[in-house]
């Protein structure tokens, strides 16, 4: 069973499918424009560092660690 | 032959190469300015194509249209307000997915569009396909080829844009929202369309949509808006924060139905970029590589700069002979040799070691690794109350601290860009430089080096406690979410680079050319006019930079504030001057003294009792932190908007600056250090 887990939980060098956003609505059509739509493949690069840089649909981005909680994954690729 | 006249605007995201394709297109018919009634880069150029004057407005970068951020207010509100002939969207053809987005909300705007699928290159060399010609006849805007920095397809882009300004009527472009937003966006548009003022403005269905958006801008608008409470009423039919989301998912189904069409091979694979930057933000290496590129970077500086600096020095010295020859009336003379010549020369030196500063971080930038650095920085810069975006500023303020608060702007919460530009001043600017340089120089011998570095630690020492007492007690609260995109690598272009120098650089000209030049014909005729009670013509030679001027007068009035800290009425002076710029403290202390512009001389004479090595301490420190110099003061002015936070950036620095010398010269002296 895959579990559902926020971003910044995944190993580095592992990738999860967004499964859901819990942020209020600004933030969150802040992330969706960027990219993070349910369903989407997140691969996490780095996580060691108060940010997480990450690459979704291409794109890399730098992404502080509040947001990345808020960030909810299933870590289908285990 | 009449000559037609057309206004374009272009948009996109950041780093897509937008302001390259700006410079490829304008050359260097363009101007900065600034958007009415905000703090955001204006830039417009000109061209003229095929007997046809193009202006070109460049938009900030955004990543939609949405009222996320003034960027993106800014630029909607162009579209919408200014109704520029065609709007050319640069696309980054390695990334079309979330390019095309923003396309979707242009296109909803109603404006001309018109596609520069931008580094296709790249994209093709990585494998990508992408037929632009399915690509027109799917989204039914033109769409050019176009590589920026080697300024390949700018011609055919102008084509494009002619051909497209010259249409009559255009197609109006939608995204289809699905049945049940649809319904609601009819519904919407039926009331807003009794509203005059707002559908004169804004396309009908451009606002219906903003409304279901939950765009903040456009709800303040309807406020007031006749309409109101109609309004109100369907918007509390639906679930809000559920149809934003669908909206904006709504909008990326669109673009997947039609990317794979025109999108061969959109792969995922480990990039260059990867590999470098598993090596650049490695636990371990990431701080020391950071370290070692920053030394380099003002090491190369400092290398190079230095035969640049022997050379406006002569340039200067050789000016204050022509002027010393061939003037023989003596306040004149003096005005212009020890006034304009000395002052503004003071100041023109340290021009090479700025420009080169700044070239070095805006390659650091264009090539990619800036973005790199914030991301290192941010846990450490999260500690103190900020996050990893204002580190570039703060790194700016080496060089001068006035570009590194305009920098701020790309800081999005008002907040923690407030903290940023406030404790930007204690990053030693390389206007105090030659401060530290004599007095380091003159008293600490062979531990100059050491006192000078010394004296950048304590002011980014300053900066961080400061911004953690700010973040404590005037401005709480947690730094908001940090998101920023880290671009790929890229070899940055020498023009680019180049034209990116000179934005920050030739602000520093411009002070020279104005401010300073006004700032040392003042403290000139301070020091030409007599005090009053004192018997002698207007800048006679017992006049001139004595006790008896003007100068004198009042640093005796002041001497009483500044001789717990060991600093006599010369230096009071001195440093009143240096407000105009930091500079100048040296120079007015050589006028003071009366050596002239003779630094070494200066030297030698506060070693010879003006001075201690305590009080010359105390002075270094002094004019590291205290009130920074004019042009500093207006631009956070400008950038706060506010004159409470300016005077606040003053006394506050001022304040830190005296406690700090006078602790220094009074406990040096209670211990007996510098005896």
């Amino acid at each position: 069973m895959p579990q559902v887990l926020p971003l910044t939980m995944m190993p580095e060098g592992t990738e999860g499918k967004v499964v859901s956003i819990n942020a209020g609505r600004c933030l969150k059509r802040r992330l969706v424009e960027m990219g993070f739509l349910e369903n989407t493949v997140v691969t996490v690069h780095r996580s060691d560092r108060g940010a997480l840089m990450v690459n979704v649909n291409g794109s890399k981005y730098a992404l502080g660690k509040g947001m990345a909680m808020k960030i909810m994954v299933t870590d289908c690729y285990n | 032959m009449t000559q037609n006249k057309i206004t374009i605007a272009l948009a996109g995201n950041p780093n897509v190469g937008k302001s390259t394709l700006f410079n490829a297109i304008t050359g260097a018919h363009q101007h900065v300015g600034n958007w009415a009634g905000v703090t955001v880069e204006k830039k417009i150029g000109t061209r003229t194509y095929h007997d046809t004057e193009i202006e070109v407005v460049d938009l900030p970068g955004t990543y939609s249209l949405t009222a996320y951020s003034v960027d993106e207010i800014v630029a909607r509100d162009y579209v919408v307000e200014d109704k520029p002939d065609v709007v050319v969207q640069i696309v980054d053809a390695t990334n079309l997915e979330r390019n095309l987005y923003l396309t979707t909300q242009l296109m909803e705007l109603g404006s001309r569009l018109v596609i520069a699928l931008n580094m296709w290159d790249v994209a093709e060399s990585r494998g990508d396909k992408i037929d632009t010609t399915k690509m027109e006849e799917f989204l039914e805007i033109p769409v050019v080829k176009t590589i920026g920095n080697k300024g390949e397809g700018i011609d055919g882009l102008l084509d494009e844009v002619l051909r497209e300004a010259g249409k009559g009527a255009h197609h109006e472009h939608e995204v289809s929202y699905g049945n049940e937003i649809e319904s609601k966006i009819i519904e919407l548009e039926r009331i807003l369309v009794n509203d005059d003022a707002l559908s004169a403005r804004y396309p009908l269905r451009w606002l219906a949509i903003k409304l279901l958006d939950g765009d903040e801008n456009i709800l303040e608008k309807i406020k007031v808006s006749p309409m109101a409470t109609q309004i109100d009423n369907v918007l509390n039919t639906i679930d809000r924060e559920d149809c934003e989301a669908s909206m904006a998912d709504k909008r990326y189904e669109a673009i997947n139905t039609v990317l794979p069409q025109v999108c061969e091979r959109c792969v995922k694979e480990v990039t260059f970029s990867d590999m470098i930057d598993h090596v650049v933000t490695n636990k371990y290496l990431g701080i020391p590589i950071f370290l070692s590129m920053m030394w380099a970077a003002f090491e190369v500086t400092f290398t190079f700069a230095t035969p640049f600096m022997g050379m406006i020095d002569m340039f200067f010295g050789w000016l204050a002979g022509v002027v010393a020859e061939n003037i023989t009336t003596i306040w004149l003379g003096s005005l212009l040799g020890d006034g304009i010549v000395a002052g503004v020369g003071a100041v023109m030196i340290f021009l090479p070691n700025i420009m080169l500063l700044f070239l070095m971080l805006s390659l650091l930038e264009d090539c990619g690794y800036m973005a790199r650095a914030a991301f290192i920085m941010d846990k450490l810069m999260y500690k103190i109350g900020l996050h990893g975006r204002s580190f570039i500023p703060l790194l700016m303020g080496f060089g001068c601290n006035v570009p590194a608060i305009m920098a701020t702007r790309t800081i999005e919460d008002e907040r923690d860009r407030l903290i940023t530009i406030l404790v930007n001043p204690f990053i030693s600017c390389g206007a105090r430089l030659p401060v530290y340089i004599l007095l380091a120089g003159a008293f600490f011998g062979r531990d100059a080096g050491s006192v000078i570095f010394g004296l950048y630690m304590l002011g980014i020492i300053v900066a961080i406690l400061s911004a953690k007492l700010i973040r404590g007690t005037l401005i709480k609260g947690k730094p908001a979410p940090f998101i920023m995109e880290l671009p790929p690598y890229r070899i940055p272009t020498v023009k680019g680079s180049a034209i990116h120098m000179w934005e920050k650089g030739s602000l520093y000209v411009k002070k020279a050319g104005t401010i300073i030049l006004a700032g040392v014909i003042l403290v000139w005729l301070f020091s030409a006019i007599p005090s009053p009670g004192v018997d002698a013509a207007f800048a006679s030679e017992e006049i001139l930079g004595t006790g008896d001027s003007l100068m004198g007068a009042l640093g005796h009035v002041i001497e009483p504030l500044v001789a717990p800290l060991g600093f006599d009425w010369r230096i009071a002076v001195a440093l009143v001057f240096g407000f105009v710029a930091k500079e100048i403290v040296i120079g007015s202390m050589g006028v003071l003294y009366g050596v002239g512009k003779d630094e070494d001389a200066l030297g030698d004479i506060l070693v010879a009792g003006a001075m201690t090595p305590l009080s010359a301490l105390g002075l270094m420190v002094f004019t590291l932190l205290y009130v920074p110099c004019i042009a500093t003061i207006g631009v956070i002015k400008k950038e706060t908007g506010s004159w409470k936070w300016t005077l606040f950036a003053a006394g506050y620095t001022t304040g830190l600056a005296w406690i700090a010398a006078f602790l220094i010269y009074q406990v040096g002296t209670y211990v007996g250090w510098g005896l």
